[in-house]
């Protein structure tokens, strides 16, 4: 080969280098191990670190996931594959993804879902841009966040958000759940507001997406996808909708895995598509009439529009929609909708039995879906600590580091996986630990 | 060879402009833009009432690979758009001077002789550009 | 072949998994006004239809594991089978996120690992390992410019450079952090335009996004006196790492002046690109910007790994992610670099390169125009078409077509957008010599096609499952999700 090139060493190829010195400290780094070597090695801090049940929900579900969903989405046809350029060689992950946006579409009841953006807190800052966009006539860059919207989305938002002279304007929260009367603002160009919200409580979705539509103010809905299979979606909210849907798809399929990789989804109605971010999915026909699949609406993305595209995202979490759209075929209708209420159920048992204790009370008193604050007597600083050091129990978030009038609340929650017993457990737990100190 | 009709002007940015009648200044793009563009797929046009200044970005048109901004040849107001566009986008690329026209403008003056192309040096403009690449 | 049916079309009302449907949980007490009144359009099969259907579409698609993939910028190389399995341990996949440092030792130790190895390979201070991509690690690059310049109380800096070859992501990301983009030419053998620059640079420029080697697939030899340049001007430098590859091992990024970069594990540390994604796109910082790194990072406290967030980093320039990034990638990551180790780094490089120069000599011999002929090739190079286009009427894009019919992926096509008709080929250091001479075959056999009967390679590819497609109709008639039975 070096003979075909015209040189007589490898080092030649490297000639146009300047000054080419080795890299310092390279010698650092470790000389290189066998794949046994390094499964061994990795396995072990894997074992450090594995826990019982887990009570803990804040953004990230412990749910079953199908074996079939990962043993197809591994497949290297799937895993090993670009992103899909070259149409003609990509039909298996295109039409993948027309089917995901079709679902995604059909939970929020919206006309449009991309594929796919990061995760929900960077979605809720994509969101964020394309309203702010799309609505041009507004006075304003001001948005009004809800005081329940997950506070870890909110920072990741103004992140992404706050050089382009956007302000987020933070609702104070009133008994845990969205109050207009609280909105220091008058004129929001944008509303978001999250159903369920941070707390597990439900909002009344219908009053603030009127009230935001009274506004001319374009609602951002953030939400959990598979609540979707039993609550009202948010193209239905009030009397027009929400404008765009966010969230995180991490319930669909996807493992925890420390918070990633997971992927967000944006659904719009359709007036607001040339404004979306991402890639986006179109069903055509080929030279022969058939049909087929392609990338379309590229137009508004960086690789074509570069400094005036709607988004700088350009590799996103594809595989992680494959997963969820394999989940979300497996599960279907009745899957998706037994796997939420059973949710739902699951935390009613936990919270009723956490205040049979008497040391523990609801904190908020709106309806609830599956997670749940509760107020405890004793400090649940250590009760968590306690939890996972002595039983290997997730028992839920400290809240005092989100909000200072909940120091004394953890944030629950029980998904279909927690069994009665694992619950009661728990519960006997809480009670033990709770009274010794 | 693209048609470039003697009676309208241009710009180096290939919008073509014609002034009707009534004074007011039709514009849309030339016949070598829209075949280098290729097959229009969409057109954002601008609102009627807005102000523009000669040279600002008045509307975006859109192709399956490529998107260009549009620029108002001369300064006034959008009085008229093309709404048809909307639904038949590929008119700019079938009757570029005609059914394909994008905006009209009400100019804040009637001289826009000055800055503008003649069809004969926009042809050479255009040939000049393409050679470059 | 056959299209396959959407899986809607499938779908019986009442048909499910058994063993996927957990029993129905009791919503009573959940306020009716807020419940949903009808279903969601979402399949209703068996868990043997889907599996077929989703099997049956994987076998639609091009990969590395099936097929050559020779994509210019993207680094489509093996992605060690190996790496994945150590990423999927039932500790690393059922982690909550927000479990406490103390109860994580494991995962904290992995990146504390991985962000040591990404300082020695970048020859810079520190590192964060959150970027979900390379677009986002640019981002964050942009933000923590932002963020020392205004520390610095210089308020007039609203400019970024880059050269009209940049990738897309350089511009769309200098936007999203509130810059302007000032493009800067390139010369004709490749390099940045140095006159050029010191034209447009100035008390302006925040600073200059490059790519080295450039994604005119050359190595941009002026770089030390672009540093000082810029330097000069008060600018700083942003090195957008896709083609770290090409260098891994043989210089780094620190070496050549630049003051922030990211990395993309997913081309580099050859994490699976999964079809679209996911990816990881960590920062990495000199001393200057080290305040401002997007959190969290890993730091060590007496032997204990801890989570290092605002307390530590009051200058931060914020979150990213709601949680750490993706985790996953970065074990993945942190496997495939602990298999390399240090010899196997070099190698990298020097396989990537020397492949590449091999594939470019034989093409050239083969008749072939590079792109810039005077230049070495680094780990990928660029061809032009042109002449092809000119005397055959067959394009850039009629060449790629055609080569998926040959079972292999085409490289990436008009991109940089400077050089007319062109391909960006990078071979990678995965593929043998046999692969190579293919490719090369294959090129010449569809000049040959060309020659005798242009449209039948203009009409390619022909032994896909679809033709080529209307592009234009699925733009003009959007047609985004499926709404009944009929195609
Ligand atoms: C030169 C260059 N810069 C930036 C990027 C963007 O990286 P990512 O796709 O990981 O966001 C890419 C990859 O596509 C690239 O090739």
């Amino acid at each position: 080969m070096l003979q075909s090139i015209g040189v007589t060493n490898i080092d030649e190829l490297f000639e146009e280098i300047p000054d080419h010195v080795p890299v310092a400290n390279f010698r650092a780094i470790e000389s290189s191990l066998t794949e046994m070597e390094m499964v061994f090695r990795l396995a072990e801090r894997a074992k450090q670190d594995e826990l019982g049940s887990c009570f803990l929900g804040a953004g990230s579900y412990d749910h079953h996931i199908p074996a079939a969903v990962w043993d197809l989405a591994t497949r290297g046809e799937f895993l090993t594959a670009y992103t899909p350029y070259q149409a003609e060689a990509s039909q298996g992950t295109l039409q993948l993804l027309y089917e995901f946006q079709t679902m995604m579409a059909s939970l929020a009841d919206l006309d449009v879902a991309n594929a796919s953006v990061y995760d929900g807190g960077s979605g809720l800052g994509e969101a964020i841009l394309m309203a702010v966009r799309s609505n041009r006539s507004a006075r304003n860059r001001k948005i009004a966040i809800g005081g329940a919207v997950n506070p870890f989305y909110v920072k990741t938002a103004n992140t992404l958000v706050r050089n382009q002279g956007i302000e987020l304007v933070q609702i104070p929260h009133e008994n845990g759940v969205f109050d207009p009367n609280q909105c220091p603002i008058d004129d929001p160009n944008v509303v978001v507001v999250q159903q369920p919200n941070f707390f597990g409580l439900l909002e009344n979705v219908d009053a603030i997406s009127n009230w935001a539509a009274e506004r001319n103010a374009l609602l951002i809905a953030v939400v959990n996808p598979l609540t979707l299979a039993v609550l009202k979606p948010p193209g239905e909210w009030g009397g027009s909708g929400a404008d765009i849907c966010i969230g995180d798809g991490q319930p669909l399929g996807v493992p925890m895995a420390s918070g990633g990789p997971s992927f967000g989804f944006l659904c719009s109605k359709m007036k607001h598509v040339r404004q979306m971010p991402g890639r986006i999915v179109g069903r055509t026909v080929d030279a022969n009439g058939d049909v087929g699949y392609t990338l379309t609406l590229q137009a508004r993305e960086q690789h074509i529009r570069r400094a005036k595209a709607t988004s700088n995202i350009c590799t996103n979490q594809g595989l992680l929609v494959t997963a969820a759209t394999i989940y979300m075929s497996i599960m279907g209708v009745s899957g998706l909708r037994n796997t939420a209420s059973r949710c739902h159920e699951n935390t009613k048992y936990l919270v009723a039995q956490l205040e049979a204790t008497g040391r523990a009370q609801r904190a908020f008193h709106s309806p609830y879906f599956h997670e749940c604050v509760l107020r405890c007597a004793g400090d649940v600083g250590a009760l968590t600590k306690s939890m996972i050091a002595d039983h290997g129990i997730l028992a839920g978030l400290p809240l005092g580091e989100i909000d200072e009038s909940l120091d004394d609340c953890l944030l629950l929650c029980a998904t279909e996986k927690r069994t009665h017993e694992e619950i009661d457990h728990f519960v006997e737990l809480f009670n033990h630990i709770l009274k010794e100190a | 060879m693209s048609e470039t009709p003697q009676e309208l002007r241009y710009t180096d940015t290939h919008e073509w402009a014609r002034v009707e009648p009534d004074g007011t200044v039709c514009v849309g793009i030339s016949d070598f833009a829209q075949d280098a563009l290729g097959d229009v797929v969409f057109i954002e046009l601008p609102e009627t009432g807005t102000e523009v200044a000669a040279g600002a970005e008045v509307a975006v048109i859109e192709s399956v690979k490529a998107a260009s901004d549009i620029y108002s040849p001369v300064s006034g107001e959008i009085v008229r758009v093309n709404d048809q566009l909307t639904d038949a986008p590929d008119l700019v690329n079938s009757e570029p001077y005609d059914g394909g026209w994008i905006f009209v403008v009400q100019p804040l003056s009637d001289d826009l002789s000055a800055d503008l192309l003649t069809a004969d040096q926009y042809q050479e403009f255009c040939e000049t550009d393409s050679n470059a690449h | 072949m056959p299209t396959i049916p959407t899986i809607f079309d499938t779908s019986k009302p009442g048909r499910l998994a058994g063993g996927q449907t957990p029993k129905e949980g009791d919503l009573t007490g959940l306020p009716d006004e807020l419940l949903r009144e009808s279903n969601p359009v979402l399949p209703e099969v068996s868990e043997l239809q889907a599996v077929r259907h989703f099997t049956n579409l994987s076998q639609q698609n091009f990969s590395i594991d099936g097929n050559f993939y020779p994509l210019g910028s993207c680094t489509m190389k093996y992605n060690p089978r190996g790496a994945h399995r150590a990423a999927s341990q039932p500790g690393f996949l059922n982690r909550h996120p927000l479990t406490p440092a103390f109860a994580s030792q494991g995962l904290l130790s992995c990146f504390w690992d991985l962000q040591e190895t990404l300082k020695t390979v970048t020859g810079m201070e520190a590192v964060s390992l959150v970027p979900m991509a390379g677009a986002q690690g640019e981002l964050a690059g942009g933000l923590m410019i932002r963020a020392y310049h205004e520390d610095c109380g210089d308020f007039e800096r609203d400019e970024i450079l880059v050269p009209t070859a940049a990738h897309g992501t350089n511009p769309a990301t200098a936007t999203m952090c509130g810059y302007k983009t000032r493009e800067i030419g390139v010369a004709a053998d490749g390099d940045v335009d140095i006159e050029d620059l010191k034209r447009v640079v100035g008390p302006k420029t925040a600073g200059i996004m490059l790519t080295n080697p450039s994604t005119c697939a050359v190595f941009e030899r002026r770089i030390l006196e672009i540093a000082d340049i810029v330097h000069d001007a008060g600018g700083l430098l942003y090195y957008d790492g896709a083609n770290l590859n090409a260098i891994l091992g043989k210089v780094c990024p620190g070496d050549m002046g630049f003051d922030v970069l990211h990395l993309n594990l997913h081309k580099t540390f050859a994490t699976p690109h999964g079809g679209g994604g996911p990816g990881a796109g960590p920062v990495a910082v000199n001393s200057l910007l080290q305040p401002y790194l997007p959190i969290p990072m890993v730091g060590k406290l007496d032997d204990q790994y801890i989570w290092l967030d605002e307390s530590y980093f009051p200058l931060t320039i914020g979150k990213l992610a709601a949680f750490m990034g993706n985790a996953g990638i970065l074990i993945r990551a942190l496997a495939y670099a602990l298999m390399l180790g240090r010899e196997g780094m070099v190698r990298v490089a020097e396989y990537a390169t020397l492949n590449a120069n091999y594939l470019a000599a034989e093409l050239s011999k083969a008749g072939f125009q590079l792109a810039y002929p005077t230049r070495r090739a680094t780990h990928e190079f660029l061809i032009t078409l042109n002449k092809e286009a000119k005397d055959l009427g067959v394009r850039a894009l009629d060449f790629a077509k055609r080569l998926l019919d040959f079972d292999m992926h085409a490289p990436t096509t008009y991109f940089p957008l400077l050089v007319p008709e062109c391909f960006l080929i990078e071979p990678t250091e995965t593929e043998t010599k046999t692969v190579l001479d293919e490719f090369v075959s294959a090129m010449c056999k569809i000049r040959e096609e060309a020659q005798e009967n242009a449209d039948y390679v203009k009409q390619a590819p022909h032994n896909q499952v679809v033709r080529r497609l209307d592009e234009v109709r699925a733009a003009r008639e959007l047609d985004l999700s499926w709404s009944g039975t009929e195609g």
